[in-house]
């Protein structure tokens, strides 16, 4: 009996190592895992809070209409009523927050107007197109339209 | 777009996985491959490559060792790559490789090249002073033991670890197989046929390694080459170099019989941007043309010269071929659209870290390991183990 | 009545903490975020998108809003959301063994709109198709991912952790769409998260909210009221890649087979 253990030491010796690693494996991992991981799922659940906590910019036509009521029912009773106020003045989160500081940006009409109703034939067929230079004759879109209530009469 | 033909989505533009990707299947292909030749003698007692046994365990360690480095040297955030121990996901055939690789190099090929090195590793020791036995004592874990039950112990359990090896050794390969076959959302790598056609190139790919190491080690040492050995390991490479080409060639013909959606758009980028190393270096310089040389070996009387010859100039052009067949998978996997609408083109750069001098490093890395594990493990009995064990005869 | 000491601990400090749970709440709808308030539970959504083929002009503002909502990195490779243009050749009678695929292109992500390339009259079919994220239900990104660094949520979008991400980019391999990329500034992963910082404020997302003609539209299929429901039940509705069984969560109307 005392032989075999002898003659099998350096295999218990190789399993005590082996044992000791294990271990050290689940010390480390007991050690270093993040916390709050496997709450939800396989994720840590403060990602969520991570992902949450972006700053905005855009603030939201009803942050718009807080203010400025009187422009909302306008375009509403025209023919940007799907048009978003952001989506041709740009971000205004800033503003919204806190409207007397920062500005609000008028944009450029001749810009602006061209990147939605500029011809182009894979806009769909029915959608308000032309060609702006041939349109325009060198006059800016607000000279004859009204950006808010764009039909003329 | 500059390098893109037709239309690739925007975010697919640049390619993600770089020639690392590519050196690690291939390295870890080295490893399955190596050890199955090893164990050829082990478990199924094919006396005659027993010369190779020991060259071929050390060559699977070094080439097991250098694995990670590509991987570690392409991740965005190399020093979180614990987590992938800590966290894995089940259901990510990349995180549980991490613990196949981890359970092949621990508990299968240390294990086995430490039992069958002990008594070497005891000799040296005995017969050494200093640092050197140190080093020595340190390596057999302090053992001294060197009855005849000790040894009987360690070729038994030497013996079942190579049994668990083998299954082991196609896990750690397969796996690599199953990381692209499984992957639904590209057409060029999903199919249930890649872990085979993996494995199979890995074994070709190993054996090849394992000649050449051998013919390279035996003129360094000046021992005369034992013909028999080498003979019996290029049959197996041609035998094995059989089946992997059958199932390259099944899966070639499937796709064109099958042509689906994706056909068209795969087979113009393989007569285009991956002619040259599918077609020329892969099929033809890789596969075709050292199937073709061993097969004259097989059929045809030749002097010993001419073997030799031949032998390493086919291990050397498959190692080429199964390089050539990594590269075709992932960057070929890469270079065409999802929307199988258009392609882009592979930009590797020198000197950055996924360039193609990390490349060479990371490739020459595991030859210089190889040359230190000889000189620390020599594979034929070292001189100082015969002094050894002749002062142990005297005491 | 009569009110022992405990009771009156009890009283008071529910009352404090009601208090001051309302005070914090004001504070939050008086800084315009309305729905901060702690009164998120995301149990009682499950996210998805609409999107109506018919109705998008290739503006590009919902890819320019994107990128400067969501601070995606500059650049022709990296789009959260992008637009690609379709020309369909008419099938030429002398030639109908022709190449059967659509020409798309999508000029740095429609990011700068796109310029005319086609003429008309040539019998061409033309449109354009706004593509994202489609927060798969069943995400084999989130599959394949080893570590557990992008997850779907539990109101249904797929999400990136970012510090926890290690760059393997085998979830962009993963992606039948195509929708993920790697942040050359922080080499992590980045994709739509569908603005979470936003619809979990009762926003709606950027892409959405810059839409000139309510091509996109977000859509909560949990709530019982909301409009997604008639619009996936009045129109044909598909998803992309539906062979892939991805559990794909936005819905396109009036999706040409010819899309890829």
């Amino acid at each position: 009996m005392r032989q075999t253990f002898k003659d099998s030491e350096h295999l218990l010796r190789l399993a005590a190592l082996f044992a000791a690693g294990i271990l050290l494996f689940f010390i480390t991992r007991a050690a270093l895992m993040p916390a709050g991981f496997g709450e939800l799922g396989h994720y840590r659940s403060g990602s969520l809070q991570d992902n949450r906590s972006h700053r905005l910019l855009f603030a939201g036509s009803a942050a718009c209409a807080e203010c400025h009521d009187d422009v909302v029912q306008t375009v509403s009773a025209g023919k940007h009523t799907s048009v978003h106020c952001e989506a041709c003045h740009g971000p205004h989160q800033a503003h919204a927050s806190d409207p007397t500081t920062v500005a609000a940006k008028r944009p450029d009409p001749l810009v602006l107007c061209a990147t939605c109703h500029e011809k182009n034939v894979a806009k769909p067929r029915q959608f308000p197109q032309v060609d702006i230079q041939e349109h325009a004759a060198g006059a800016s879109c607000t000279d004859c339209h009204q950006a808010h209530s764009p039909a003329m009469e | 777009m500059p390098g893109v033909e037709g239309f690739m989505y925007p975010n697919e533009v640049e390619l993600q996985w770089s020639i690392l990707i590519v050196i690690y299947p291939f390295v870890t292909g080295l490893v399955a491959g190596a050890f199955i030749l090893a164990s050829l003698e082990r478990v199924f007692n094919v006396e005659a490559v027993k010369p190779t046994y020991r060259l071929a365990l050390l060559t699977a360690l070094a080439f097991l060792l250098v694995a990670p480095l590509p991987l570690q040297l392409h991740l965005g955030h190399p020093e979180r790559s614990l987590e992938m121990f800590l966290t894995p996901h089940t259901s990510s055939a990349m995180a549980m490789f991490g613990f196949v690789y981890l359970w092949y190099l621990m508990a299968v090929l240390v294990i086995e090249i430490w039992l069958d090195y002990r008594k070497d590793l005891v000799l040296v020791a005995r017969a050494s002073t200093g640092l050197k036995r140190l080093i020595y004592r340190a390596l057999t874990l302090g053992s001294d033991n060197l009855s005849e039950r000790s040894l009987a112990l360690d070729a038994r359990l030497g013996r079942i670890i190579t049994i668990i090896g083998i299954p082991s050794a196609f896990l750690l390969h397969g796996y690599v197989g199953f990381i692209f076959g499984s992957v639904k959302a590209n057409p060029w790598w999903s199919t249930p046929l890649m872990p085979i056609v993996f494995l199979f190139s890995a074994i070709v790919s190993g054996i090849a390694a394992v000649l050449l190491v051998y013919m390279i080690y035996s003129a360094r040492q000046g021992d005369r080459l034992d013909m028999a050995c080498l003979d019996t390991v290029a049959r197996y490479l041609f035998y094995a170099f059989l089946v992997d080409f059958s199932l390259e060639m099944l899966d070639l013909i499937h796709r064109i019989y099958e042509a689906d959606e994706s056909f068209r758009s795969l087979d113009f980028m393989v007569h285009t941007r991956l002619y040259t190393s599918q077609v020329v270096l892969q099929i033809f310089v890789g596969t075709l043309v050292p199937i073709g040389l061993l097969w004259l070996t097989q059929i045809v009387r030749l002097s010993e010269l001419a073997r030799k010859t031949i032998y390493a100039v086919s291990a050397a052009l498959t190692l080429v071929g199964i390089f050539a067949m990594r590269w075709n998978v992932v960057i070929g996997g890469q270079l065409f659209s999802k929307s199988f609408l258009g392609y882009t083109t592979y930009k590797m750069d020198f000197a950055t870290r996924e360039g193609l001098l990390p490349a060479l490093i990371v490739m020459i890395l595991p030859l210089l390991i190889l040359w230190a594990l000889v000189w620390l493990l020599p594979p034929t009995e070292p001189a100082g183990a015969k002094h050894g064990a002749e002062e142990a005869r005297a005491a | 009545m009569t009110m022992n000491r405990r009771d009156f601990l009890e009283q008071g400090g529910k009352f404090i903490l009601l208090t001051g749970a309302a005070a914090l709440a004001w504070d939050h709808v008086l800084a315009g975020q309305p729905e901060q308030a702690p009164n998120y539970s995301m149990n009682d959504h499950w996210w998805a998108m609409f999107i109506d083929v018919e109705k998008c002009i290739g503006c590009g503002n919902c890819v320019r809003a994107c990128k400067a909502e969501n601070d995606v990195a500059p650049g022709p490779s990296y789009f959260r959301t992008w637009v690609e243009r379709y020309h369909i050749p008419k099938k030429s009678p002398d030639h109908l063994e022709a190449e059967d695929h659509p020409m798309v292109d999508s000029p740095n992500g429609g990011y700068d709109g796109f310029p005319e390339k086609y003429g008309d009259g040539d019998g061409a079919k033309n449109f354009f198709v706004p593509k994202l994220c489609n927060h798969c239900a069943h995400s084999p990104c989130v599959q394949v991912c080893p570590v557990g660094a992008t997850y779907v949520s539990p109101d249904g979008v797929v999400l990136v952790d970012k510090t926890y991400c290690l760059g393997c980019r085998y979830c962009v391999q993963a992606c039948p769409y195509g929708c993920r990329f790697i942040d050359p500034r922080t080499h992590t992963v980045d994709k739509c998260n569908l603005c979470y910082h936003r619809i979990t404020r009762g926003l709606t997302t950027a892409c959405c909210e810059a839409c000139p003609t309510g091509a996109r539209m977000l859509g909560d299929l949990k709530n019982p009221k909301d409009p997604i429901h008639e619009l996936l039940r009045d129109h044909t509705v598909q998803v992309l890649k539906p062979q892939m069984a991805t559990g794909a969560k936005v819905y396109y109307n009036g999706l040409d087979g010819s899309v890829r």
